[in-house]
């Protein structure tokens, strides 16, 4: 039964580019249904670890299980059925600047050679407005949206196919403090609705506190801390003591520390 | 995304099945995860269930679910003709996943406009963007007239740098191509004419042919498109990339004029290197003319060089050069003017980066037939 609950397992994955190390030995294994922050100093290869989940990189050693498969072995036929199981929400959208909104969330259904017309209009306009925005919006050009706008947008067609794995690449960066509210509001809702599983690269204390119940924390090409917050908050690691202690960082966790009577 | 109170198999298919008690009501029987991903691989069920749906008396019993996703659920309930099917067995938790089609309205679209009207609204954004286009080609021209104008005044603001960088790019980077064209072209003008030269005797006229139309018109034409193509689109493409990070507003921010750190050192330096390209091309195509002339005629590399300087006068070399660095000019400018009018998108660079190209060479070969008609007379043995 408990192979069936995960969703993602690293088994000592390895990556290097030439002769510099970017990941020694992670391991981390992620059940079905939780939302993981995935933290760690810029350059440290947060970005590099989701590409290798995604499978648009591949480690130089170790093995990536996802949805119980490991993509080393996995077919090609079955590994495309496995990225439509995964949706990726790209750092800075990654939306398709010639086409419009409508035509950007609808991509996926038509890749997969969907042919009745109201049922992409309909689905494609219920993620629309799940994700907050109005049906005229689907008719905007990306280059007129604003940031936030274009993470929405990002968001529906990451979610277009159901997956049941969502990856987010510092979902909140570049948006504002109430625009990055919302977000992480939408997420939380999205995700109590649809109970997908949830992999977020990001550096916002907010959503480790808000909406994460596991954080992994990289540094030194390592996984220091893997855990709840609460158990990554104990962590004696010299880098989780400098990002989750700080003066800025026991502010925003003096709520969850309270919480959770951790000293 | 499933909708589920049990954790389920997640490579469990979605059936449909039709179970027919012996005196009782028909009832079609959902089992399996019902998720977008497994409907996907199996479009037999999907005919199914559009076929199955249209038997109004079935009874639908989707209490064995074990996962239902929306894009499923829109599937039913469109097979069912947008309506809950009576006596439907289902969870609750599956419920909501229908009420929310049943609440979506569907926005109207606005009826499309008559063949007329859309041919008129083309007409009319064709015509206004061709007089904003001249409009911001002649600004563009009189932005760089004051920058000449400034810099004569203040000479030691001339951005050398950038000026002797294009020189290199769009001039010394395009030796290797022009020559190699040049050549080729030489050999074959050279050898289609001696073909005809020698069925009236008149081989010696090959001279006269490759000198006057290689040094007059081949030359520049053929390096103006060489390198309308090749650093005209370079330049329109570096612009517009320089849009969509941002540099130009940095640029601008900083207090830094685009004409005078962009436009200006680009002008320049192609109408300095074209002219200079022009020879490079013209004397390659002639060595292959020569070449080609002396394999095919006899006519000797000493005969060619001795009397070139008799059937060309000097002044197609100087119609050739002036004319070289007006298209030198005019590349550049269409290239910035382009590089200018793109959108922060891949579809604008793409169609720009196209757009400086073709007019870049329509407005050379415009350029060259002005060229013909004034110096008609000019230059001719």
């Amino acid at each position: 039964m408990s192979e069936q609950l995960e969703a993602v397992r690293l088994e000592h994955v390895w990556t290097r580019f030439g002769d510099k190390v970017i990941h020694k030995d992670i391991n981390l294994k992620l059940n079905k249904g939780e939302i993981l922050g995935l933290v760690g100093a810029s350059g440290c290869g947060k970005t590099t670890l989701l590409r290798e989940i995604i499978g648009l990189q591949t480690p130089s050693e170790g093995e990536v299980w996802v949805m119980g498969e490991s993509l080393k072995t996995v077919a090609a036929n079955h590994g495309q059925r496995l990225r439509n199981n995964c949706g990726v929400l790209f750092q800075k959208g990654a939306l398709f600047s010639v086409l419009d909104v409508f035509e950007n969330i609808a991509f996926p259904l038509r890749e997969l050679k969907f042919k009745n017309e109201e049922f992409i209009q309909r689905l494609v306009l219920m993620k629309l407005t799940l994700v907050g925005l109005s049906p005229q919006d689907a008719w905007l050009k990306p280059a007129d949206l604003s940031g936030g706008m274009t993470k929405r947008v990002a968001l529906a067609r990451s979610m277009i196919l159901e997956p049941e794995l969502l990856l987010l690449d510092e979902p909140t960066s570049g948006l504002d403090p109430i625009a990055s509210e919302d977000f992480v509001t939408l997420l939380s809702d999205l995700h109590t609705e649809l109970n997908f599983t949830v992999i977020m690269v990001t550096h916002d204390l907010d959503i480790l506190r808000d909406l994460c119940t596991q954080v992994a924390v990289l540094a030194e090409n390592q996984l220091v801390a893997f855990g709840t917050l609460a158990e990554v908050l104990k962590n004696k690691h010299p880098f989780v003591a400098e990002f989750f202690h700080n003066r800025r960082a026991r502010r925003v966790f003096q709520y969850q520390e309270v919480a959770d009577g951790a000293k | 995304m499933p909708l589920t109170d049990t954790p389920a198999n997640p490579d469990s298919p979605p059936s449909l099945e039709i179970l027919q008690p012996a005196n009782g009501q028909a009832c079609a029987t959902l089992s399996g995860n019902w998720t977008l991903s497994q409907l996907t691989t199996a479009p037999e069920l999907q005919a199914k269930i559009k076929s199955v749906a249209t038997d109004k008396t079935l009874q639908w019993n989707m209490n064995a679910l074990a996962m239902l996703d929306n894009a499923s659920a829109l599937m039913l309930w469109q097979a069912w003709g947008e309506q809950i099917p009576a006596g439907l067995l289902i969870r609750p938790e599956h419920q909501k996943l229908f009420d929310r089609w049943q609440a979506q309205q569907l926005p109207k679209t606005p009826p499309p406009n008559a063949a007329i009207s859309r041919f008129l609204d083309a007409l009319q954004t064709t015509l206004k963007s061709f007089y904003e286009q001249v409009l911001a080609l002649l600004t563009l021209l009189g932005q760089l007239a004051l920058d000449i104008g400034y810099l004569i005044v203040h000479p030691t603001e001339i951005p050398w740098a950038e000026i002797s960088g294009t020189i290199y790019e769009s001039g010394v980077r395009a030796l290797g191509i022009t020559a190699l064209v040049g050549f080729l072209i030489g050999i074959v003008l050279s050898y289609l004419s001696a073909l005809q030269l020698k069925i009236f005797g008149a081989e010696i006229y090959i001279i006269d042919i490759l000198g006057l139309s290689i040094i007059r018109e081949l030359g520049p034409l053929l390096a103006a498109i060489l390198v309308a193509g090749r650093s005209g689109s370079a330049m329109t493409a570096q612009i517009g990339i320089m849009r969509v990070t941002e540099e130009l507003d940095a640029l601008s921010a900083m207090g830094i004029a685009h004409s005078m750190r962009l436009i200006l050192p680009k002008v320049t330096a192609l109408t300095i290197s074209m002219p200079l390209l022009s020879i490079w091309t013209s004397t390659t195509a002639l060595i292959g003319g020569m070449y080609s002339a002396q394999t095919t005629l006899d006519i000797s590399y000493q005969q060619f060089f001795l009397k070139l300087p008799d059937v060309v006068p000097i002044a197609n070399v100087f119609i050739g050069l002036g004319k070289s660095a007006v298209f030198g000019l005019m590349i550049a400018l269409i290239a910035c003017h382009f590089g200018f009018r793109i959108k922060p998108n891949t579809e604008s660079l793409g169609n720009e980066t196209t757009n400086s190209v073709v007019v870049a060479i329509t407005v050379v070969i415009m350029i060259d037939a002005i060229f013909a008609i004034l110096f008609m007379g000019v230059g001719m043995p």
